[in-house]
């Protein structure tokens, strides 16, 4: 499993939900998910990306308090630590 | 890139006899690793796994009572280990403990629900993230026309089989724009040893005048699993000589 540094985090978090439609460019830490137009299912699979990478696992409730792309790139890298 | 080449398998539960196992046979014919679930039937399931290999096809038998959440997550990593993710899931493992409902106890009314609704979900919601991510799935609730129709003395059996229903809906809806299809296919009176005891005077109130083969349920299956029915989710289609028309 690789080592979850905060630079691995976020460029794996960017990569995922660049793939789920918004431009790269979009994905800031600053930017909402409801701004990148990324929905719950979105989230979901993030969740399953974010657990088969680095064994974080994240629960509804988890999810639901994220808001930006730096919400979630903050909470792995402390759940990871 | 159709169904068979991508790498993946098939599981099929309740696969040891029956409808269950009439479906391993269909979907191994198509291409699929198949995966062939059994509780207390090892010996058919081997079976059913020695017919599928003599025909030039792969299978193995995973055993376990799926009402257990551990047992869940067991057969599906035996399989991911062997043929890869499972893209298709057929939810037929089930049980039945009929009674009038006053007399219905609340430990026959727990097991078939636990069972046949319960694990159905467990099951479900252990192949959605992998099928997500391979932006491809098929899963199949096996319903019944009892969760459609009455049928006296089945009322913890009709909930379930109904359930499924509602629940093949709404995962349906939430998973469609990622390739992934829920349906269910709800079987009238087909000849397998679970019907085995049910009284004749039933064939009356179905049109084709004769109980549905299990192949017959199977074909339905192997329909919904294909890459034909593609744009067919959240639907149930009756398999019943007619009996819910």
């Amino acid at each position: 499993m690789a080592a979850a540094t905060p630079e691995a985090v976020e460029s794996r978090i960017v990569e995922a939900l660049a793939s789920f439609g918004p431009d790269v460019e979009q994905v800031t830490r600053t930017a909402t998910f409801e701004e990148l137009d990324i929905d719950s299912l979105d989230l979901v699979e993030l969740a399953q990306i974010v657990e088969d990478e680095w064994g974080v696992e994240l629960k509804g409730d988890d999810m639901k308090s994220l808001k930006t792309v730096g919400d979630a790139i903050d909470l792995v890298v402390a759940r990871a630590s | 890139m159709s169904s068979t080449e991508r790498r993946g398998c098939a599981l099929v539960t309740g696969a040891s006899r029956g409808i269950g196992a009439a479906t391993a046979k269909a979907l191994a014919a198509d291409g699929w690793p198949v995966g062939v679930g059994y509780n207390s039937g090892a010996d058919a399931a081997a079976a059913v796994v020695a017919e599928i290999e003599a025909a030039g096809g792969q299978a193995l038998a995973v055993g376990g009572d799926i009402s257990d959440p551990a047992v869940v997550d067991g057969l599906f990593s035996t399989l991911e280990e062997r043929f890869g993710t499972v893209l298709v899931l057929v939810n037929n493992a089930g049980l039945r403990r009929d009674n009038l409902s006053p007399q219905i106890k609340d430990d026959d009314w727990d097991a078939v629900l636990d069972t046949n609704l319960g694990a159905a979900f467990r099951l479900t919601r252990r192949a959605i993230p992998q099928m997500l991510r391979a932006r491809h799935g098929r899963i199949v609730n096996i319903a019944s026309v009892v969760g459609l129709r009455a049928n006296p003395g089945q009322a913890n059996y009709a909930a379930s089989k109904a359930g499924l229903v509602g629940m093949t809906k709404t995962i349906a809806a939430e998973v469609a724009r990622r390739g992934v299809t829920v349906n269910a296919v709800a079987p009238g009176l087909i000849e397998t040893d679970m019907t085995a005891d049910l009284d004749g005077e039933l064939l009356k109130v179905v049109p084709a005048r004769r109980p549905g083969t299990p192949e017959e349920v199977a074909a339905c299956v192997r329909f919904l699993a294909s890459d034909a029915a593609s744009y067919v989710t959240g639907a149930t289609l009756t398999v019943d000589g007619g009996m819910s028309a």
